[in-house]
């Protein structure tokens, strides 16, 4: 059997290239693909860990980050939408109306 | 030994493919690399005996959520100045930005190769998995043991749901005053 350090070792870097990727993009529909990236690589975690210890509950979990995942990625797409209306960019440095 | 010769194939493809994701110039092309992650992050899930989150891994994320993103992508119609244009090079942010991804990967390998994870072992092994069947196993325990998250869950969409018919109609309900 695959040792399963190297499901966390996987899982892990999918989070760094979703961290990096929220860092160095400006376009904010990639920002967002990044944070679905690493969404992924948190799911890939918890199945891992759901099978190392004989569990169940680690899957269900999977399965409620899936909807919490779907509900954000409506509204988020509807709020970048509503941005790319206003201001007809969705280049995060543009979009600082909120900014201190 | 085929098994492990699996897994290093299709980590390699999740990894390249994430990192066309990040690095790619064209939103549309990230998107596509994005639902090659996420299958190949299903078999991953098959490997782990978990078949029910494999299946709605391809249903839901590679399916819906991101026909979602493409579909937004082509909505916006982005100019090929707004694609291409990282304008102001952030040299700095940027490179300190991977060094920092290159530490967390480290960071997180030597975490999870030096821990010993030890946890009160469940009883399902996937043996009695399997005679019960991963996808009765799920249904059975989200209507026993996670029934309150499972109703929480459905008020959660309701809620997403007019939150982005609110957020998205805004236009043409202006339309409508003027």
């Amino acid at each position: 059997m695959i040792p399963l350090s190297w499901y966390l070792i996987l899982s892990g870097i999918l989070f760094s290239i979703g961290a990096v990727g929220v860092l160095i993009r400006r376009n904010a529909i990639v920002i967002f693909m990044c944070i679905e990236l690493m969404l992924n690589a948190v799911n890939l975690a918890f199945v891992t860990f759901s099978r190392q210890l004989d569990s169940m509950d680690g899957q269900i979990f999977v399965f409620f980050i899936m909807t919490v995942a779907a509900a954000e990625a409506a509204v988020g797409l509807a709020i970048i939408i509503a941005v790319y209306r206003n201001k007809a960019t969705v280049n995060v440095d543009d979009i600082n109306l909120m900014k201190w | 030994m085929l098994e492990a010769l699996l897994f290093l194939i299709i980590s390699l493809i999740t990894i390249v493919c994430a990192l066309c994701v990040v690095f790619q110039k064209n939103p549309i092309y990230s998107a596509i690399f994005l639902i090659q992650t996420m299958v190949s992050l299903a078999v991953l899930y098959i490997l782990l005996h978990a078949q029910f989150i494999a299946a709605i891994q391809v249903m839901v994320y590679a399916g819906a959520i991101m026909v979602l993103f493409i579909f937004v992508i082509m909505l916006l119609n982005l100019s090929k100045a707004d694609i291409e244009g990282e304008r102001d090079n952030l040299l700095f942010q940027k490179s300190s930005a991977i060094i920092l991804g290159f530490i967390l990967v480290v960071m997180i390998g030597v975490v999870s190769v030096k821990t010993v994870f030890q946890g009160v072992k469940g009883e399902y092994t996937p043996e009695s998995i399997s005679q019960i069947g991963n996808t009765q196993l799920v249904g059975k325990l989200l209507f026993t043991k996670f029934v309150f998250p499972f109703e929480i869950a459905s008020i959660l969409l309701f809620a997403a749901i007019i939150g982005a018919i609110v957020l998205a109609k805004k236009k043409i309900i202006e339309d409508e005053k003027a």
